[in-house]
């Protein structure tokens, strides 16, 4: 499924927030845990992570430091902080806010076939 | 296709892919680390779902995203590395940084040496001209002197060279020059002439400590030559600084009651100006192969705008006919034009890829040369019948010498650069006519320096 970039731009922040909430992680955990919570249907462009994590710890909201894999590479874990978390809950009660109205106008004006919607709008021909 | 030639290929591809990524500017070492291991991870991944080796690489490639994106990406948050930063002495990385904070010492002891000759200079002389005349040695010592640690000349090439600066210092101080009588005496024409020239033929001696000693290398040589350029800059700028620097601190101090200018001309003056020379020239060597020259930057800058110029000039000298002020003054601005293009000409050459075949700029720097011979020749000729009727002084005798030294320069340059564009000769050639007449320089400077005072009677 396609979603539009600016959708996948917005979304990207606080799905990184939340997932470095749940504990340290590093770039293709990450990456591999929006597969998970999206069933797939989520694709990101793997590279463009990296800036972001990189702007996120620019801005104090989460912390790198190099570690190891298992197989011995060096690795870049990144934790959330405590403005992270700050910061995560704060796009939280944004994106409630945009998820209600959404709610609201999909009720209103969903298509034929979807439970809950209105008439099919013949009215006005 | 066996299991570890496949693993083989695999590495190969993944070589390829971190060479690609590295090129990018914006994306750092580290950042081509952190998203290797990503690769990889994925790669196994993709493995272990049933892909060969090859096919899971392109997926994890593809699924990177279009490199020219992701780079900009970085670029977008990490703008500065799109500036080559000048990074002086490194933070970490232990043995390369504790030799570069060596160095800063090195550099900063010969300043703080040079700064304390001058003081005692100033100290031990009270005739301003005496002074004048012999600041250029003890600055210039300590740069040489500084130039040979840095290069590890070797000691009996530096006593040569020293030996070989005495000789002007001797001549400067010892020759009886004669001064005009009067409350206000004036130096003589040939000691004017001797205080001006010494200090070109010291700027040449310098370069052979540069060099490391070895001064008949034709690259050396072009590196002295590129050195000096960069050192305009970065002094002129360093300058310009201290300027703005002191100005405001005297506006602040003078704002107290504080008066700046007596701890300016005791201390500020005798320390500053050969520590600007010197960390100037430690900025330029720090910098050589971080960031850019200017100098021949500027060169392509001023080159076409100097053509104009010097058509102007020939247009106006031909169209008004003959020159009504042929005297001195007219000698000297012939040799400063051809200084001007000597230099355009030398700093292009210094940064021109000798491999590139010629192209605009070529022809352009030929037509810049033939151009200033041909208004040099104008102008030459409307004096040719007019110095023998004024006779030779020395200043008219050194003018006319600097001309024909200058000359001969750009005609060989115009010659071999000629024989460039039109495919005839290879450009190594006029690279090398550069750096193997700058000894006549040298030359020229001490004939003017230690010849002319007794020939013209130190008058």
């Amino acid at each position: 499924m396609h979603i539009e970039k600016d959708l996948v731009a917005a979304s990207a922040t606080p799905l990184v927030l939340g997932i470095l909430a749940e504990g340290e992680s590093y770039g293709y955990a990450i990456v591999k845990r929006v597969n998970e919570l999206s069933d797939g249907r989520m694709r990101w462009t793997d590279g463009m992570l990296y800036p972001l994590l990189h702007r996120l710890e620019r801005n104090g909201l989460v912390q790198a430091s190099w570690g190891r894999s298992d197989a011995g590479r060096r690795r870049k874990h990144y934790a959330i902080t405590e403005a992270g978390l700050e910061a995560l809950a704060e796009r939280r009660e944004q994106w409630q806010v945009v998820a209600e109205a959404l709610r609201q106008v999909w009720e209103a004006a969903a298509p034929p076939g979807l439970p809950g919607g209105a008439e099919p709008a013949g009215g006005f021909a | 296709m066996s299991g570890s030639a496949q693993g083989d290929t695999l590495e190969e591809q993944i070589d390829q892919w971190r060479g690609f990524v590295s090129r990018r500017r914006a994306i750092s070492a580290s950042d081509v680390e952190e998203m290797e291991d990503h690769l990889r991870e994925q790669i196994a991944d993709l493995e272990s779902g049933g892909l060969d080796g090859e096919e899971a690489f392109l997926v994890a490639v593809k699924r990177m995203g279009a490199l020219d994106a992701v780079s900009r990406e970085f670029a977008r948050e990490h703008s500065h590395r799109l500036w080559k930063q000048l990074v002086l002495v490194p933070e970490s990385d232990g043995e390369p940084g504790s030799s570069r904070w060596r160095e800063l010492g090195v550099m900063l002891a010969f300043a703080l040496a040079a700064g304390v000759a001058v003081k005692i200079l100033v100290a031990a002389v009270d005739d301003e001209m005496a002074l004048f005349r012999n600041i250029p040695f003890v600055v210039l010592v300590f740069l040489a002197g500084w130039f040979a640690w840095k290069h590890r000349a070797p000691w009996r090439v530096c006593a040569v060279t020293a030996a070989l600066a005495a000789i002007p210092a001797l001549a400067v101080n010892l020759y009886p020059f004669v001064q005009t009588p009067g409350p206000y005496p004036v130096p003589g024409m040939t000691a004017v002439l001797a205080f001006t020239h010494a200090p070109v033929l010291l700027w040449l001696l310098a370069g052979v400590p540069h060099a490391g000693g070895r001064w008949r290398s034709h690259e050396r040589r072009m590196d002295y030559v590129r050195f000096a350029g960069e050192l305009a800059m970065y002094l002129a700028l360093i300058i310009l600084g201290s300027m703005v620097l002191l100005g405001l601190t005297a506006s602040v101090l003078s704002l107290a009651g504080v008066d700046l200018e007596p701890v300016m001309e005791a201390w500020l003056l005798p320390f500053g100006g050969p520590g600007a020379l010197l960390v100037a020239a430690w900025l330029v060597e720090a910098k050589k192969s971080v960031v850019e020259n200017i100098a021949p930057v500027l060169t392509k800058v001023f080159t076409p705008l100097a053509l104009l110029m010097l058509i102007a000039d020939l247009v106006a000298m031909l169209v008004n006919g003959p020159l009504t002020t042929v005297d001195r003054e007219l000698l000297i601005i012939m040799d400063a034009v051809l200084v001007l293009v000597l230099f355009l000409l030398l700093y292009w050459i210094s940064a021109r890829d000798p491999l590139v075949p010629p192209g605009v700029f070529d022809w352009l720097q030929l037509a810049l040369v033939g151009t200033a011979l041909a208004v040099n020749a104008v102008a030459l000729t409307a004096m040719l019948t007019r110095i023998a009727e004024f006779g030779f002084t020395a200043n008219k005798t050194a003018a006319l010498g600097l001309n024909l030294v200058l000359l001969v320069h750009l005609v060989w340059s115009a010659r071999l650069l000629w024989g460039f564009v039109r495919g005839s000769r290879p450009f190594a050639e006029v690279e090398r006519w550069q750096t193997a007449y700058l000894p006549v320089y040298a030359v020229w400077a001490a004939v003017v320096v230690l010849v002319f005072p007794p020939l013209f009677a130190f008058a």
